[in-house]
């Protein structure tokens, strides 16, 4: 039997009990729309996290003052336990490091402001021109960030965010307004744009200022954070540790920083939502099971009821393989459609997900279409099996008497 | 040659405790072009001969011989070949695919023995046109009359230009003019010369054969080209058939 003869047989022959294969079709489709939605929303939410971490700025190393790491006994924690402040020089110095490519010195404190009678408390955030491109700010149109000046200086500016405008100002326009700022009087130059977002830090309720204005507002020498920006992914190791080395130097040969890694924390979620998202595709892949188990079913009740013509197919001198082939290859059809259709289906749910939550990329992952379309295939063709099997191996008399 | 040559065919079933002996010793010698029915009460294992003589069934002892082949120690694929080639089946209730076309229903040999598209066309119109079944080639067996279905079935049936027919009751389902409608077709078959075994109960019909077989608990009861009892006569040496449809 020819192949295309055999492939046009099996259409025919699912195509005769219409139901029956629409039935096993849906089934099939159903458990791979399943995966690809559920995969797209696993791998949704992986995205979003590392979006969410990438806004803070990429390649980003952090140094705090102060050691974290906990250290058995070491005879220098007992000479020297209060760490040494972590100053805008430092924070100059770390830029001869070869890996850095920026750096913004950050000090942080609250303090009051006021405008037109109105007080609010607010989060102040000291830092350099960088921080705009370190941590990828973006502001309104006609806004200003800090001035790229000196560090030393205490230029009387200031860049608010957001909701600050909204209840400081209301619908007045901000630019050029003069603030009081504790005991400074301050002219904002600049409005952050709305984002919602910040892990941590929101943007939308903080005021920035010169960091040397911000250390002298809150009388204090030392700095919150130093964000380093590295060169490259690749360079963040050594970023890492080049601004480790020098702090150590600047120190008096001790170790009293802690240097973290933004991308430590993001494989870390990365890998955890990546690990979420295969097991949300392992249950979906069940489904798929259960879809096979159908169109077993479905196979096997069309051998008992074409057993009459698969006798006469044997009596025409059909061979036991041409009968398996064509009953698997209709299996195989069933299961193709049912896996197209689910494709079809998936895509058009994650495609409504997107649309409903424009913030969540519900986007399935590539790995998990291919294996779900390869399951439906594979159980397709392995529960097909059975039947196609029992429908070759009928003895043709008895096939014949059932009609 | 012979074109059948049966030695001491046996075929027993075992239905729950007893045994039954569908056929008991068999010797039966069928020269090609001949026409012979077969008769016999239901139960006598005429219709087990006919699969036994189709290859549908395999004798439990016992030797057949097809065109001077043992066809009997053949592998399943290769009694298939022979079935494909040589033999045509005819049955009662005409066994053709209800979703098929009545073109697509005579072409189904062809199509299992992978015949090119082109020759399978040109062949099944051709069968058409000598069944007078040219206007209803697209039409499904639900949509054909009894007697145009048992056609499209003979036609089915000689498409591969087999040695042998076997034609299981074919006016069973039939009225009474249908019936010797489709029987003169099977009898200008044979007159073109393919070998013809018709079983029935129909004794008239029966007596168109030029060869009448009895058959009766397993055994041949009558041949009328032996003149008499059957069952003593060696299979290698019945008496000499008459030649058929030359």
């Amino acid at each position: 039997m020819r192949r295309a003869d055999i492939l046009r047989f099996s259409r025919d022959a699912a195509l005769g009990a219409p139901l029956r294969s629409a039935l096993s079709v849906l089934a099939m489709a159903i458990g791979v729309a399943a995966v690809v939605v559920l995969t797209a929303l696993g791998d949704g939410a992986r995205r979003y996290v590392v979006s969410q971490f990438t806004a803070l700025g990429s390649n980003l190393v952090i140094v705090l003052p102060g050691r974290s790491a906990t250290g058995g006994f070491n005879p220098a924690n007992v000479i020297t336990t209060t760490p040494r402040d972590l100053t805008v020089d430092d924070a100059a110095a770390l830029l001869a490091a070869p890996a850095v490519r920026r750096l913004a010195p950050l000090a942080v404190g609250t303090s009051e402001i006021s405008f037109g009678g109105r007080l609010r408390e607010v989060v102040v955030a000291g830092s350099t021109a960088s921080l705009k491109d370190v941590r990828k700010y973006q502001l309104e149109p006609g806004s200003h960030f800090l001035p790229d000046d000196d560090a030393q200086r205490a230029a009387p500016v200031a860049v608010v965010g957001a909701k600050i405008r909204d209840e400081v100002f209301g619908t007045q326009p901000a630019i050029g307004q003069l603030i009081r700022l504790g005991d400074r009087r301050l002219r904002v130059i600049g409005i952050l744009k709305a984002s919602g977002q910040g892990m941590g830090m929101n943007t939308d309720e903080l005021v920035v200022v010169p960091v040397a204005l911000a250390q002298s507002l809150f009388n204090s020498n030392t700095l919150f954070r130093i964000m380093v920006e590295a060169r490259s992914r690749d360079q963040i190791e050594a970023a890492k540790a080049q601004a480790l080395e020098i702090l150590k130097a600047r120190h008096g040969g001790e170790e009293d920083v802690t240097v973290i890694t933004q991308d430590a924390v993001l494989a870390t979620f990365d890998k955890l939502l990546g690990a979420l998202t295969a097991a949300v595709a392992g249950i979906a892949a069940i489904s798929l099971l259960v879809a096979g188990i159908l169109v077993m079913n479905v196979m096997l009740v069309a051998v008992s009821q074409r057993t009459a013509e698969i006798g006469l197919l044997k009596a025409l001198g059909a061979r036991g393989g041409s009968i398996r082939l064509a009953f698997l290859s209709e299996a195989a059809m069933i299961s193709l459609a049912g896996a197209m259709a689910g494709y079809l289906l998936g895509q058009a749910g994650a495609f409504t997900l997107r649309a409903l939550f424009p913030v969540f990329p519900a986007y399935p992952p590539g790995w998990a279409v291919a294996a779900a379309l390869l399951t439906a295939l594979a159980t397709g063709l392995l529960f097909g099996l059975l039947p196609a099997r029992r429908a070759a191996g009928l003895d043709p008399v008895q096939a014949l008497m059932r009609h | 040659m012979a074109l059948i040559e049966l030695v001491g065919i046996e075929r027993v079933f075992h239905l729950g405790d007893s045994v039954v002996r569908a056929l008991d010793g068999i010797h039966l010698s069928i020269a090609a072009g001949e026409y012979v029915s077969i008769v016999g009460q239901s139960g006598s294992g005429k219709s087990t001969l006919l699969n036994m003589l189709g290859l549908l069934d395999r004798p439990d002892a016992g030797t057949y011989h097809l065109e001077g082949r043992d066809v009997t120690t053949l592998s399943p694929d290769e009694q298939a070949a022979v079935r494909s080639r040589r033999i045509g089946f005819v049955f009662q209730s005409f066994h053709l695919v209800p979703r098929l076309t009545a073109a697509e229903n005579i072409a189904l040999p062809l199509m299992l023995a992978g015949a090119l598209p082109d020759e399978r066309d040109a062949r099944v119109q051709r069968a058409l046109r000598e069944f007078g079944l040219e206007n209803r080639a697209r039409h499904r067996p639900d949509e054909l009359s009894g007697g145009q279905r048992q056609r499209v079935a003979i036609a089915r049936a000689t498409i591969m230009q087999p040695a042998l027919l076997l034609a299981d009751e074919p006016t069973g389902n039939l009225d009474r003019a249908t019936g010797e409608e489709v029987i003169r077709l099977l009898e200008a078959l044979n007159a073109g010369g393919v070998t013809l075994l018709l079983v029935t109960h129909d004794a008239a019909l029966a007596g168109h054969a030029r060869r009448q077989l009895v058959m009766e608990d397993g055994r041949l009861r009558h041949d009328s080209a032996a003149g008499g009892l059957q069952h003593e006569s060696g299979g290698g040496s019945p008496a000499a058939p008459v030649s058929g449809g030359v």
